[in-house]
């Protein structure tokens, strides 16, 4: 047993009954000595260097964000997100995106955006909710008055209308699938736009609290099991409803919390599952939400300088085991990176990172100075600047007024 | 089986499509996150435009969105206007359950795919297959999601609670260490005969504690254990502190601490008189501690605000507990 250093990758990780065969279980670091890390059989010291391979991602990101591999056939009605995943990246980074670029992201979104309103995954395809947050995300992180201008807020609240159900909760898409994340997209693109009517949200956050089960998280849909992206969408929406005080707090905080794996650092998605880079931001992301949340509540025994998770084992796993050294992030050893793992493996570092708001702040930077990313704010997940930025801008234009005429039900 | 459906691409003369004008992508002058398409890829988009702003319906246009799904089955938009299809040219549905069950095995991790099976048994008004097929799917990956989601909506949409409860067992006795399966458990007994009959929780917490002593470490059956029992109370099942308390010497894991933080934490809010406050507290901070400092250190922060959150609600100033760090 360990006393005052964790020592995260000294024990091997089995235990008990092995009964699930595969080799991915078995995944764990493993080293006989506390101080080494052991990954492919080579060694490392991972105290004194775990370098963020800063120049390497900026690379990887710069050149996606103009040409992609036939690899990202697969994402070709998903285009929006990677316009978000990369510029988020590099607002983590702290790296510029020149004027003549953004003004092009601008020019493709708005190419992505439907007639009827709402933003599809590529020029002439439907309006679906997810590319609508990517879009509007990736459109607030670029600021510029052309951004902003790029969204039709008249016609993205007929969208909203559009996919709305009587339950409370929304489709994707017309024609689509029920699930937490459509909430999410909703509330975060009307509330950074100013659309927010008094009937939009009529029942959502009842319908998202009705997705929190007997583990303490939020499935998918009623009646599922836990999962982090889910719980991080469903709490992230309620936060925005101003009704995150509704859940039952302290399970969900004893839910995430237990989704830290104690050898590996990260978090996995859901319990007896592998860890995974991308939980770094949707499980460790859970945390400032619920400190606010607790705060909120009268709670006055919440830590002053730190988010209840293990910061310094989340910036270990993520520094030392998902990045690629040819640039990008990554799940795990042995997985190839791709734009949706940089972006959560980097936001989630930026989680661990930075404790506080800007009135009171407490850093821990795992390694040199120059780990150091950019905040992020754990409701958009856009830099808090930009979040600022957008809401001052939107809130100067009124509510646009939504008619029975206009509305697709 | 998917190569069934995809036969008019193979032919390099394409007289049927003459008529057709092909509308290449409108990415713009100076386009952003330009995916190099294969040809193939580009040619079949580009005819796919074609048909949707022509609001083309036809056999070749249905024959055309399979192969448009082969290249990119997260395509939202071929897939409805397959279904707009399979509607106005009045298709024998039962043959696209076929075609959608090849392309879900194929990749069953997929968001479209599963809407799409979902909507053909929604016009069938057919759910007879479903509960197979999701445990064809779930035999291969006993986690997926989709598979999970559809089976629940199926079950629950057309009653086949019957047989569930005997399946989830099925599941748990290969892998105890499930958590899709014990939630299903969950979700099959909170629906049916609810937790509230004695003869049931009694049932699910023998059958928890059973399983708990075959593998101590399986932190799923401990939240199932928590999960059913805190809605009537930990504190108000009749020898439960004595069962669990019991397993310490063989079955101790973080997961045993931390269920007894629980039990004490309830007892302490109830206060039904039978606990000595200050004993009870102390026992509490004293596990607490325990899994800060030694057991389950990944999670100290948060242990160490479970004791302060305790210690603030109940200490009445008498007990000392060892809380050795600041906040």
């Amino acid at each position: 047993s360990s006393t005052s250093t964790p020592p995260h990758y000294a024990c091997p990780s089995s235990t008990g009954t092995q009964t699930c065969g595969s080799y991915e279980f078995r995944f764990a670091v493993t080293s006989l000595d506390p101080l080494v890390l052991v990954i492919d059989g080579g060694p490392l010291s991972f105290r004194a260097h775990c370098p963020l391979l800063r120049e390497q991602h900026y690379q990887y990101l710069k050149k996606g964000l103009r040409h992609l591999s036939d690899a990202y056939e697969c994402l070709d009605a998903s285009r929006p997100w990677l316009c978000y995943w990369i510029l988020h990246s590099l607002e983590l980074l702290e790296e510029p995106v020149p004027a003549a670029v953004a003004s092009d992201v601008c020019q493709f979104l708005a190419r992505c955006q439907s007639s009827t309103g709402g933003f599809a995954g590529g020029p002439g395809q439907h309006a679906h909710l997810a590319p609508t947050y990517a879009a509007v995300n990736a459109l607030c992180i670029l600021g510029t008055d052309e951004a902003y201008g790029v969204i039709d807020r008249e016609k993205l609240l007929d969208f909203l209308y559009s996919v709305k159900q009587p339950d409370g909760s929304f489709v994707m898409h017309v024609g689509g699938e029920v699930d937490v994340r459509s909430a999410y997209c909703a509330a975060s693109v009307a509330s950074l736009t100013n659309i927010i009517t008094p009937t939009l949200f009529e029942g959502t956050h009842n319908w998202i609290l009705s997705c929190q089960n007997w583990e303490g998280g939020l499935g998918g849909v009623p009646g599922l099991e836990a999962h982090g992206g889910y719980t991080f969408c469903g709490t992230a929406a309620l936060v925005i409803l101003g009704k995150e005080n509704m859940l039952d707090l302290k399970a969900l905080l004893r839910w995430v919390t237990s989704r830290q794996m104690r050898y590996e650092g990260g978090f996995q998605g859901r319990c007896n599952k592998l860890v995974d880079g991308c939980y770094s931001f949707w499980q460790a992301g859970l945390l400032p939400l619920l400190h606010r949340a607790l705060f909120k509540d009268g709670d006055r025994t919440l830590s002053l300088s730190s988010w209840m998770f293990e910061r310094q084992a989340l910036q270990e796993y993520l520094l030392l085991c998902c990045q690629n050294p040819g640039g990008g992030l990554l799940d795990k050893p042995g997985k190839s990176r791709d734009f949706y793992h940089t972006c959560y493996c980097l936001s989630g570092l930026s989680i661990a990172q930075h404790f506080g708001n800007k009135d009171l702040h407490h850093e821990l930077v795992l390694g040199k100075e120059e780990n150091r990313l950019a905040p992020t704010h754990p409701v958009y997940n856009i830099c808090p600047e930009k979040v600022a930025r957008a809401i001052q801008h939107f809130h100067q234009l009124p509510v646009p007024a939504h008619t029975r005429s206009n509305s697709k039900t | 089986q998917i190569d069934d459906f995809n036969l008019m691409w193979d032919s390099p003369d394409r007289k049927e499509w003459a008529d057709l004008e092909p509308v290449p992508q409108d990415d713009g002058p100076n386009p952003v996150v330009k995916i190099a398409y294969s040809e193939r890829f580009r040619d079949v988009y580009d005819y796919f435009r074609a048909l949707l702003k022509h609001d083309e319906k036809s056999e070749r246009a249905l024959a055309l969105t399979a192969e448009a799904i082969e290249l990119n089955a997260a395509n939202y938009t071929v897939w409805h206007y397959r279904r707009v299809l399979l509607q106005a040219l009045e298709k024998d549905l039962r043959v696209e359950m076929k075609y959608i069950t090849a392309i879900i095995e194929d990749q069953p991790k997929n968001y479209q795919v599963w809407h799409h099976r979902r909507m053909v048994v929604e016009w069938l008004s057919d759910p007879s297959e479903e509960l197979q097929f999701t445990a064809e799917i779930l035999s291969q990956d006993a986690k997926n999601y989709h598979a999970w989601q559809h089976r629940q909506w199926v079950i629950q949409e057309y009653k086949l609670w019957a047989g569930e409860l005997e399946y989830v067992e099925e599941l748990l006795e290969e892998d105890v260490r499930n958590n899709s399966a014990w939630n299903q458990r969950h979700f099959v007994i909170s629906r049916t005969t609810t937790y509230s009959p004695p003869e049931v929780l009694e049932r699910e917490v023998q059958y928890t504690i059973r399983q708990i002593k075959k593998a101590p470490h399986n932190e799923s059956a401990w939240n199932y254990l928590k999960g059913i029992l805190q809605p009537t109370g930990l504190s108000s099942y009749a020898g439960l502190l004595e069962q669990v308390e019991g397993l310490q010497g063989s079955c101790c894991s973080p997961y045993l601490l931390g269920f007894l933080v629980d039990y004490y934490e309830e007892a302490l809010e109830t206060n039904g008189g039978k606990y000595n406050l200050t004993e009870t507290l102390n026992k509490a901070l004293g596990l607490c501690d325990l899994l800060a400092q030694d057991q389950d250190t990944i999670r100290r922060e948060y242990w160490r605000y479970v004791a302060r959150t305790l210690q603030s609600q109940y200490d009445s100033g008498e007990t000392s507990p060892p809380l050795t760090e600041q906040q």
